[in-house]
């Protein structure tokens, strides 16, 4: 047996590989779950030409004017039937013709009836013979990085991140818990340090391989930008990788069942899947709460993600956030290490 | 005859200069409101096989697992080849091999993986092929160790063990849970170590395994060594070799003192119905027994003897059953 296969940092490293690929379930949901989300959004959320709205007109009149925009396309209805058509959601908007003008009947809360009511009302002055007083040309752009699918997979990624990390430490350690191997383990010669090293080096290798599937992916299918400079995104995701390892490893520090264990970490990361900007941006909530959700790990690796891939921004730019995140690795690790149980 | 361990220590014909491979001196251990070790006091020898025997719950295990570092007694010394485990822990780490209760090894991983894995962990040591032939698991080397029986789990955690080559070996409860042939299988393993000469320590609650594999036996209850000794010796204390057991048709008083005046009988008690007499001269002493009975108009159904053994030493000292608990 040669020096290299003898030293047990190694061994434990290759003892963690062997356990993750030797389980599909954690494959899935760490490489093909990530693209599958990505996609099924991707699709959903897909940039479409602006719509044709469906619109109602109680005369052949209005109808005919009506039609004469195209961005819009109408159909006679009497007012009984057109009434009818607006509250089953078939047309946007019913134009009536009253005795000294035209009625729009439409929902001012859906913004399509409010845009079917200018667009309608263009049209008819526009036939009853109105010029404009501007002379107006449109010039249309559809820029990256403005989609949707641009916003949400930097926030994919985080959540990705997080779930990996803990998750992936947090099982394991409880499972050789319940399972008395860290008994067995810390009553042999192993270094403590070095069990928990084995945890945080397999992390950084399966990294790459999760981060590199996942960007390539959204940049060949769907171009996503990488408009920071790469290395220092890959320092973006190991220091978030690392914090929520740190995390991982507090959750599992105590915790003697894996239910016990899997309740800890739905209560850690649920809040975050919900108020850290992974599907809409985290600025939505109130600003009550915001000095809390901005404190959250994942709202800092999204920002922080999001402004390196979104907006090129450099790491000095965007020091509140790496500061967050080396606060989340540093104070868990330290706490974790004191109180952590060994059988 | 007395049995403690300076005594025994003695009439082994050892001196107190010798190397001990284990020596522990009023180990006490409490948990909450239960005295798990009460006043422990041992002495083990290099090369000695030692056992120590008791129900579940005597103290057993915290006493094997303050001896292996795992948990800290509240008073007492222990020391393992002339080294305590506040000073010398890692070295200790390298010199004791140890196999726990209840160990579960991850299931993906295969037998070689495992024992590679443990083997990296210590400075010197077995080669992995070769402890892998020990623990007859050359078979199941690339096998997933979620695949192999209980037996052969149990001897992949004796490999674990001894891949480190170790001075002092300890098992607990090496057998617990394993059927009639894997734990002929595991006590074969037993014996080729302590033809190799190490020095093992192991507990176990069957009497036949510590009659079978132990050069001596400690019997622990309630915390407690009650008694100490080879299993000859133990036996021996009974005060006779055999026991004659008898039970009677109906629910009658029996008189203990004509009984007990018979030359051979030591000694008689009643368990669950069930007389039982110590019993020196059976061939003599068998003949007046029955007579005795008659004397007294009792009809017998039931009438066996058999030779006395560690649970009649047990039943002898605690007045309960070792097997019940």
């Amino acid at each position: 047996m040669s020096r290299w296969q003898e030293s047990s940092l190694l061994q434990l490293t290759l003892a963690r590989f062997r356990l993750f690929l030797r389980e599909p379930e954690a494959i899935f949901w760490i490489f093909i779950f990530p693209i599958l989300l990505a996609v099924g959004l991707g699709i959903a959320f897909r940039n479409r030409p602006a719509d044709v709205l469906q619109v109602g007109g109680t005369t052949p009149q209005l109808v005919q004017a009506l039609n004469a925009d195209k961005g819009l396309s109408a159909k006679q209805f009497d007012e009984a039937d057109g009434t009818h058509a607006l509250a089953t959601g078939q047309i946007l908007l019913l134009a009536i013709q009253g005795p000294d003008g035209v009625d729009y009947k439409y929902d001012d809360t859906n913004p399509d009836a409010r845009t079917a009511r200018l667009i309608a009302d263009r049209a008819i002055q526009a036939s009853a013979g109105r010029r404009d007083a501007v002379h107006a040309e449109n010039q249309l752009i559809h820029e990256t990085g403005a989609r949707y699918i641009d916003f949400v997979v930097p926030g994919l990624l985080g959540m990705n991140l997080m779930g990996s990390a803990i998750w992936g430490l947090g099982f394991a350690i409880v499972e050789a818990r319940q399972k008395k191997l860290l008994k067995r383990l810390v009553a042999s010669p192993m270094p403590r340090w070095q069990y928990l090293a084995s945890y945080l080096l397999s992390r950084l290798v399966m990294l790459v391989v999760e981060v590199v599937a996942f960007l390539g992916f959204a940049r060949l299918v769907f171009g996503v930008p990488f408009r920071g400079s790469l290395l220092e995104l890959a320092f973006l995701c190991v220091l978030t990788s690392l914090a929520f390892s740190a995390l991982g490893l507090l959750v599992a520090s105590r915790a003697k069942t894996m239910e016990a264990a899997s309740g800890l970490m739905n209560l850690v990361m649920l809040p975050m899947w919900i108020l850290s900007g992974v599907f809409f941006s985290a600025s939505r909530f109130p600003d009550k709460i915001q000095p809390f959700v901005r404190a959250l790990p994942l709202t800092a690796a999204n920002d922080a993600l999001r402004g390196n891939m979104l907006q090129g921004m450099n790491l000095g730019q965007m020091w509140p956030q790496v500061a967050i995140l080396l606060v989340w690795l540093i104070v868990p690790f330290a706490i974790s290490l004191r109180i952590f149980r060994w059988r | 005859m007395p049995l403690t361990a300076s005594q025994n220590i003695s009439s082994d014909g050892r001196s107190s200069a010798t190397v001990r491979s284990l020596l522990l001196r009023g180990l006490r251990k409490t948990y909450a409101d239960v005295v798990a070790v009460d006043g422990v006091d041992l002495e083990v020898m290099p090369g000695e096989c030692f056992g120590l025997l008791g129900p579940n719950g005597a103290g057993k295990t915290t006493t094997i697992e303050i001896c292996e570092g795992l948990t800290a007694p509240d008073s007492g010394t222990v020391e393992l080849l002339e080294r305590n485990w506040n000073s010398h822990a890692n070295e200790l780490r390298q010199l004791i091999g140890i196999q726990l209760q209840e160990t579960q090894f991850p299931d993906k991983l295969t037998v070689e993986e495992t024992v590679l894995l443990f083997r990296s962990f210590f400075h010197r040591g077995v080669a992995v092929d070769e402890i892998i032939r020990m623990a007859q698991l050359d078979e199941k080397r690339k096998s997933r160790v979620g695949g192999l029986s209980g037996g052969q789990k149990q001897r992949l955690a004796m490999a674990c063990a001894l891949v480190g080559d170790p001075e002092l070996l300890f098992l607990d409860e090496p057998t617990t849970g394993l059927d009639p042939q894997a734990r002929r299988h595991l006590w074969d393993l037993v014996d080729d170590l302590k033809k190799a000469g190490r020095t093992i320590i192991l507990t176990t609650h069957y009497m036949d395994e510590a009659e079978r594999l132990c050069d001596r036996i400690a019997i622990m209850d309630h915390g407690k060594i009650i008694a100490l000794g080879t299993p000859q010796q133990l036996i021996a204390s009974v005060g006779g070799e055999h026991i004659v057991e008898f039970a009677l048709g109906t629910d009658t008083n029996v008189d203990v003192a004509s009984l007990t005046g018979i030359p051979g009988v030591q000694s008689h008690r009643v368990d669950a119905g069930l007389h039982q007499l110590s019993v020196s001269e059976l061939h003599t002493a068998v003949p007046l027994i029955f007579a005795s009975l008659k004397g007294q108009g009792l009809a017998l159904s039931e009438f066996r003897t058999h030779s006395a053994t560690l649970e009649d030493v047990f039943v002898g000292l605690t007045g309960r059953n070792l097997r019940d608990e």
